[in-house]
């Protein structure tokens, strides 16, 4: 069996130790491990912390951003950004309320609020695309005002009381300490898994952003992958305005505000690049996680809650800056492996 | 040469016009199974206009395509692979942050149940890291680590990572384009080895090349290409060089 084993020596080279590859595993893994100390630091400080009533408050807390960075995360591996999550998730949440208002189904009322993201997000994609925009920055800041605009005059500029009950359980119920919404992030974690590791279609978000003109050439459907990305933000949005408007029993035209940017952090943080085609689900969590806990952390120790942007700017410079160096050890070893052949 | 079967790939009177510039003017190309042929003439000339007629790129205005004698027609990069012709352009269009087997099978990746859209089916990874494993160690491609993203490699493995993947899936024929230009001296050899092994497997390769060692190293005929026509047709040889060259940028020039 001479020619499998050279398959196999093909595939899995000998292992011996290897600085520069050892270097880049640990970086790679590194969002991981900033939070392990995070979560240390915060436990070592705090008794409170690592409380299940207090890791449950820390979950519940981070739904919402993680919701969206999963999301937001598929966008960037195809090299787009969605600045408009934030508004969507108020229009979606206020025209739930309003559903609400004239009927009680509850199951009616989240359709209508996964309906209107998915919708502001295939608008998003198909004005992108079809309109030959250089960059989804400007559609999204468009839509980012527009769905605002449009939550605010649908709501008369006032919070909208009152959600059915199967909202208030996603958004605000739990079992035990460990909240639903923990839950529901679990489960569409998995679900992004399975889509960016295992299916067709995952594999293809990462070529267009890899290489979208080489994506083009190779029959790769484009177009359809990219707008199907925002479809999901959209979508998301959506999954966040039913959290977001459970927990608070109510939709209210100034949800989310600058939710964009949180979840662009927790992107960002989890090592994911605004180059397209890098990033992880797992690590798009983690980052979620990290802002959450970096705020939790924070409210335990009665930190200045002016102070708490800035330590999340830091974190954010420091995990760009290892992405960085990410960078440079990856080019060291390509001329390394380039010197050895 | 006497080929008793038609050729891998025919064309024409190929003719191809972009607005008022007549691109192509009446070419006329063959190559066989298990034959190099180089593409010369100087930039301008028309060579990747018909190499971009042949992958599906362009549409020609006129001509007409046989493939082992029988008629084609050539009207996407979908169809062009349909018909079993691959091509290996200049920028590689490879995926860097992916690894060799995602490169592989980017756009046709093995995955099911059928019933499913194409994008939501299943990939069979083992399956597609397989075929790779076994065609890169066939074709003696040297990837110390093929589960590395392909934009760690070398510029040599890179190309060579984009031949293979061409070879994998180009039932008849391989398009190059300039495919030593970027290497080294010794990366150029390898490249060069391996199109070799793909000749010797009984593919037709068009090489489009601007390096003149190499096109008399490895090319079996070489034609040349003028504003559009084609201008003449040689074996190369060590010999001839200078009658290829005066071709090439033409008499009266």
């Amino acid at each position: 069996m001479a020619d499998t084993d050279n398959v196999l020596a093909a595939r899995r080279p000998p292992w011996r130790f290897d600085a520069p590859q050892l270097a880049l595993t640990t970086i790679r893994i590194g969002p991981g491990l900033m939070l392990v100390a995070v979560v240390i630091a915060a436990a070592s400080l705090s008794p409170v912390f690592l409380t299940p009533r207090n890791i449950g408050n820390v979950l519940s807390q981070s739904a919402v951003i993680a919701v969206l960075a999963l999301a937001q995360l598929l966008v960037i591996i195809t090299r787009g950004i969605d600045l408009s999550v934030g508004s969507t998730l108020a229009l979606s949440a206020v025209v739930g309320a309003l559903v609400f208002s004239s009927t009680p189904s509850g199951p009616l009322v989240v359709l209508a609020m996964l309906a209107t993201g998915a919708l502001v997000g295939a608008v998003n994609g198909t004005v992108f695309v079809w309109g030959r925009l250089p960059h989804p920055f400007i559609v999204t800041l468009a839509t980012l005002s527009i769905a605002r605009g449009l939550a605010l005059w649908l709501s008369g500029g006032q919070p909208l009381q009152g959600m059915p009950q199967i909202v208030r359980d996603i958004g605000g119920g739990s079992l035990g300490w460990f909240p639903y919404s923990g839950f529901l992030v679990a489960g569409l974690a998995l679900l992004g898994l399975l889509l960016t590791t295992r299916l067709v279609w995952g594999r293809w978000i990462y070529a267009v952003g890899g290489n979208p003109d080489g994506a083009r050439r190779a029959a790769v459907p484009v177009n359809r992958v990219v707008i199907s990305v925002y479809v999901l933000s959209g979508l998301a949005a959506g999954i966040g305005a039913v959290i977001t408007s459970g927990r608070l029993n109510g939709g209210s035209p100034t949800f989310g505000e600058l939710a964009e940017l949180d979840t662009i952090a927790a992107v960002v943080i989890g090592g994911a690049s605004f180059l397209g085609g890098r990033g992880t689900i797992a690590n798009a969590l983690v980052g979620a996680l990290m802002i959450g806990v970096i705020r939790n952390g924070m409210n335990l120790l009665n930190v200045d809650a002016f102070l708490q942007p800035i330590v999340i700017g830091a974190v954010i410079v420091l995990a760009v800056e290892l992405d960085v160096v990410r960078g440079r050890v990856e080019q060291r070893l390509r001329v390394m492996k380039a010197a050895q052949t | 040469m006497n080929h008793p079967t038609p050729p891998a790939l025919a064309v024409t009177g190929a003719t191809k016009r972009f607005g008022a510039v007549l691109a192509l003017d009446g070419v006329d190309l063959a190559v066989h199974h298990g034959e190099v042929l180089a593409l010369l003439g100087d930039n301008g000339a028309g060579k990747s206009t018909l190499i971009g007629c042949l992958s599906g790129v362009h549409k020609l205005d006129g001509g007409a395509i046989h493939m082992d004698g029988e008629p084609v027609e050539i009207t996407s990069p979908t169809t062009a692979r349909a018909h079993g012709i691959e091509t290996v352009y200049q920028d590689l269009a490879l995926f860097d942050n992916l690894d060799p087997a995602a490169n592989f099978y980017a756009g046709r990746e093995v995955a099911g149940p059928r019933w499913l859209p194409r994008g939501l089916r299943y990939m069979r990874r083992g399956a597609m890291a397989g075929v790779t494993a076994e065609v890169l160690s066939r074709l003696q491609v040297g990837i110390p680590d093929t589960r590395a993203s392909v934009g760690l490699m070398s510029g040599g493995q890179r190309q060579a990572i984009a031949v293979a993947r061409a070879a994998t899936f180009a039932s008849r024929v391989v398009i190059l384009d300039e495919p030593t230009a970027a290497l080294g001296v010794r990366e150029s050899r390898r490249v060069l080895e391996l199109i070799r092994r793909l000749r010797d497997e009984g593919r037709a390769i068009i090489v489009i090349s601007h390096a003149m060692d190499h096109v008399i190293e490895m090319a079996d005929r070489a034609m040349i290409m003028r504003r559009g026509r084609k201008v003449g047709e040689v074996i190369p040889h060590a010999d001839n060089r200078e009658r290829i060259v005066s071709l090439i940028v033409g008499g009266d020039g």
